[in-house]
């Protein structure tokens, strides 16, 4: 199983009051659960991301439920207000139970 | 032997258009209205107001850019008509969200359309349907 790597994209310093972009990125399968084992004709279970969830200092940003239609290494983006320095907080929730999770700080400018 | 071979081809226009019918029906129907319905409570929904940015031909289905976004929206719930499940993915934007859109990528199986449903602030909901030419199909590899 391929490791499952988190990354995101945020500015370093921004203005307060400035809409800023942020990129995320996790390197993950996303197994539907409809593909079929060529070898043994049995299909493949369900193994994806099922959540993302972007918070600044506690506060949801984006809150995502995610289905199977969605890629492989799962890429989100959006804009958020910055409100002033923080940490955003990014994490994932797999279907095994796994949460994998990742800090940002940005500083105010 | 004349009357026999006009019967048969009225007969046979006939099959053909009763057996082409259902088609369109069954093509809709992968469970999109039922997941509309979810989403908004059977509330009317009013077309328009939702943006939903996508190529209109995606070479492969695996990888297919979307974005979506609707001015104020707290909730968007976006649908992918022609796949074999129609939940593609559902965005909920706190308040530091500056635009109430988000970017991804995302699977489809066949050209279809994408249908995106947006909770507004005013608690109404706004629906944009957009169509997407698949090369190839990003189902079962």
């Amino acid at each position: 199983m391929a490791k499952v790597k988190p990354r995101v994209k945020v500015p370093k310093k921004a203005a307060v009051g400035d809409a800023i972009t942020i990129k995320s990125l996790i390197s993950h399968p996303m197994e539907t659960g409809l593909r079929k084992d060529k070898k043994t004709g049995e299909n493949i279970p369900r193994r994806i991301i099922n959540r993302f969830i972007a918070s600044f200092e506690g506060e949801e940003i984006v809150n995502v439920a995610i289905e199977p239609a969605v890629s492989a290494n799962p890429y989100f983006q959006f804009d958020m207000i910055f409100p002033g320095a923080g940490t955003i907080r990014f994490e994932w929730r797999d279907d095994d139970g796994t949460v994998y999770d990742l800090e940002k700080t940005i500083a105010a400018a | 032997m004349e009357m026999n071979r006009r019967h048969a081809l009225v007969l046979g226009t006939g099959a053909f258009a009763v057996a082409a019918l259902p088609v369109p029906a069954l093509a809709e129907d992968n469970g999109t209205q039922a997941a509309i319905d979810a989403f908004t409570g059977g509330a009317p929904v009013a077309e328009g107001g939702v943006e939903i940015d996508a190529p209109e031909i995606a070479e492969n289905g695996n990888t297919v850019p979307v974005e979506v976004g609707a001015e104020g929206a707290s909730a968007i719930l976006l649908l992918a008509a022609g796949n074999p499940n129609p939940g593609v993915a559902t965005f909920h934007f706190g308040k530091l969200s500056a635009a109430s859109g988000a970017k991804t990528r995302i699977r489809l199986a066949e050209t279809q359309d994408l249908v995106a449903v947006a909770k507004l602030a005013d608690g109404g909901f706004a629906k944009a349907t957009r169509a997407v030419k698949v090369t190839i199909g990003g189902c079962g590899g």
